[in-house]
């Protein structure tokens, strides 16, 4: 193990150049539904219990399924009522499990990334040789089902190896979800080739609000809007990136979507606002911002060289 | 660390539908609307539960929510929860008295029903529907329990519920929803028609057991009382707008899909506390009187959808 693994150098928030979005919008603004495949008696990893209860632990499998069977269509109709395409985060079996929803996403032009092949299959422990399969197996059934090649991944789970990022370069995929670290995209260190974070947020994640802060839904609410300010704000200097993870397990309840539906109108009801995907935000900072960032850092790292 | 081995990353059950042979994969909106009587949209089912923390539960293999915490006698939590079958559930029935609720299904442990019959009088004079909800909270059932414990446990509440309610006892609802592999078969063999554990879906779906076909009802667990509060620690408030919201979404979506089920599950020992009641009103009040509501008990509004099947 060790103490930090070198992903990215250390850029601070008021030392970079400056962003500008396409038609000056001030926050680039994505939402990435999770759309999971969740197994109820998958092995066992030596690293991490799945399940908080013994199998079948029939609430936490439910509670999931009902993303699958309810959840997703109610979140695509929120979704389409403000024009909102989403970037799935996709449990790469559930193309198999479930067609009938991969046809409803190609069908509003969602993007399709990779989220490992199921939920309940964790990457501690695997060896490079698995870990790279899962990412081809991503890139091969992505193609074959909807015809899109993958640009990112969100590991499944959030488990990760030492060898993720310079994997995902190596296989040729343009950003990660993994790195909650930032409010703008910028470059991974990796092995070879080129690979960019886009800040996928966790704070905003429906999941971590709902389970881990408990957090009522008219409150979560108020707090997508806050946030959302506040980018927009900071987005007049350089312009910031929000993101929505979502599950439509946690945010399609009844009970829930509504709050739901109230943040995202307020959100889309701004001009200054660039309604995207993760792969068009990745593909304009590379192409506008990439190179500029790699000269910031070697110039910062000159003037501030890290002692340690 | 050792090296994951290469079964870890094969998927056997990589294929169309579920993982599993216990129900069919299927989208709530392509399945055929449903119709409830008189047109209603909504079949709103209250489900009081009445349970019974055993001062020495075993909490195995895990605590169910609401179980005792504190070492041996915890007073202090047996207590708490005994208020709602002392105090809590008289003021419940006068906030349901006061809405007009008057079909409603009772979730009950067999050891409530043995401890209090004078709630089984007022059960039957109520002419409440009576749902198996175990033995009592301590003795969950799990993976892992050997099947003749599981069984023994099935049969004492089944059967234990049928004798004092003289009632058939349709429905089942394992203690805290944890079920074992063999939990769906077990209660199908004892003759249940329903459960209520399954939150996959916002209407029923037929499950297979080796004992027949039973149906998975539709029973909210993110938003009941215990759950916002207890569990989630959100405001009265909290609890009132998410009851709205939740019935505006269903009532929407019954206009354009048929038939939705509102699920209200209510625990007196958190409810009726005088301080809480109040916002149980105040969330009931503000949909039992919405037009396009039809109140029912569990087995009532099974009977209705299964007729369509």
């Amino acid at each position: 193990m060790k103490p930090d693994l070198g992903l990215y150098d250390y850029l601070p928030w008021t030392e970079r150049p400056a962003i500008r979005w396409p038609n000056n919008a001030k926050v680039a603004f994505w939402v990435a539904p999770n759309i999971e495949f969740y197994e109820l008696d998958p092995p066992h990893n030596p690293s991490r219990t799945l399940w908080a209860r013994p199998v079948p632990d029939v609430l936490a499998y439910s509670e999931r399924d009902h993303g699958n069977r309810v959840g997703h269509w109610r979140l695509m109709e929120v979704m389409d009522k403000y024009g909102v395409r989403g970037s799935i985060s996709l449990s790469v079996a559930l193309l198999d499990h479930h067609p009938e929803i991969i046809e409803a996403c190609k069908q509003r032009n969602w993007e399709f990334y990779s989220h490992g092949i199921y939920n309940t299959r964790f990457l501690y422990n695997a060896s490079e040789a698995q870990e790279r399969s899962i990412l081809e197996d991503s890139i091969a059934s992505v193609k074959k089902h909807t015809g899109q090649q993958i640009a990112g991944y969100l590991a499944p789970a959030l488990t990760h190896t030492e060898r993720t990022m310079d994997i995902m370069a190596e296989l040729g995929l343009l950003y990660t979800c993994d790195l909650f670290i930032d409010d703008q995209p910028f470059p991974v260190n990796v092995k070879k080739g080129r690979l960019i974070s886009i800040p996928y947020s966790l704070e905003m994640n429906d999941i971590i609000v709902y389970n881990t802060h408990n957090v009522a839904p008219r409150r979560y609410a108020d707090m997508l809007k806050a946030n959302f300010d506040r980018l927009r704000e900071e987005g007049k200097r350089t312009g910031t990136v929000m993101c929505i993870p979502l599950h439509a397990y946690a945010v399609s309840q009844g009970h829930r979507l509504k709050a739901f539906d109230e943040a995202l109108a307020y959100i889309t009801g701004h001009d200054d606002v660039w309604v995207t995907t993760g792969r068009e935000i990745a593909q304009y900072y590379y192409a506008n911002y990439y190179d500029e960032f790699v000269e910031a850092i070697k110039r910062f790292k000159t003037k501030y060289p890290p002692r340690a | 660390m050792a090296e994951l081995p290469e079964s870890y990353f094969k998927y056997p059950l990589r294929r169309y539908g579920m993982d599993h042979d216990r129900y069919d994969w299927s989208l709530l909106v392509r399945r055929k609307p449903v119709s409830w009587p008189n047109n209603a949209r909504i079949a709103l089912w209250i489900v009081p539960a009445l349970e019974f923390f055993p001062l020495d539960m075993p909490a195995k293999p895990f605590r169910a929510p609401g179980g005792m915490q504190l070492p041996y006698p915890d007073l202090r939590h047996f207590t708490l929860r005994e208020y709602g079958n002392r105090v809590g559930v008289f003021r419940v029935m006068d906030v349901f008295d006061r809405h007009g609720i008057q079909r409603v299904s009772v979730a009950m442990n067999s050891k409530v029903a043995e401890r209090t019959p004078y709630l089984v009088e007022q059960i039957k004079r109520r002419n409440w529907e009576v749902i198996a909800h175990g033995v009592d909270m301590g003795r969950l059932h799990y993976g892992g329990q050997a099947e003749a414990e599981e069984k023994a446990l099935v049969t004492e509440s089944i059967t234990t519920l049928r004798n004092l309610t003289d009632q058939k006892v349709r429905g089942w609802f394992s203690p805290a929803r944890s079920e074992s592999a063999n939990t769906p078969d077990l209660i199908a063999g004892a003759g249940i028609e329903y459960f209520c554990d399954w939150v996959n879906d916002d209407m029923p779906y037929a499950f297979r057991t080796k004992n027949g076909v039973i149906t998975a009802m539709p029973h909210q667990h993110w938003l009941s009382d215990a759950t916002i509060w207890f569990g989630y620690k959100q405001s009265g408030e909290d609890f009132i707008d998410q009851v709205q919201d939740h019935f505006d979404v269903l009532y929407d979506e019954a206009g354009k899909q048929g038939g939705r089920i509102f699920a209200l599950t209510i625990h007196p020992w958190m409810s009726g506390q005088p301080h809480r009641i109040e916002f149980l009103e105040r969330a009931l009040a503000k949909i039992a009187h919405r037009k396009g509501i039809w109140q029912a008990t569990g087995a009532e509004i099974f009977d209705c959808w299964k007729a369509q099947q």
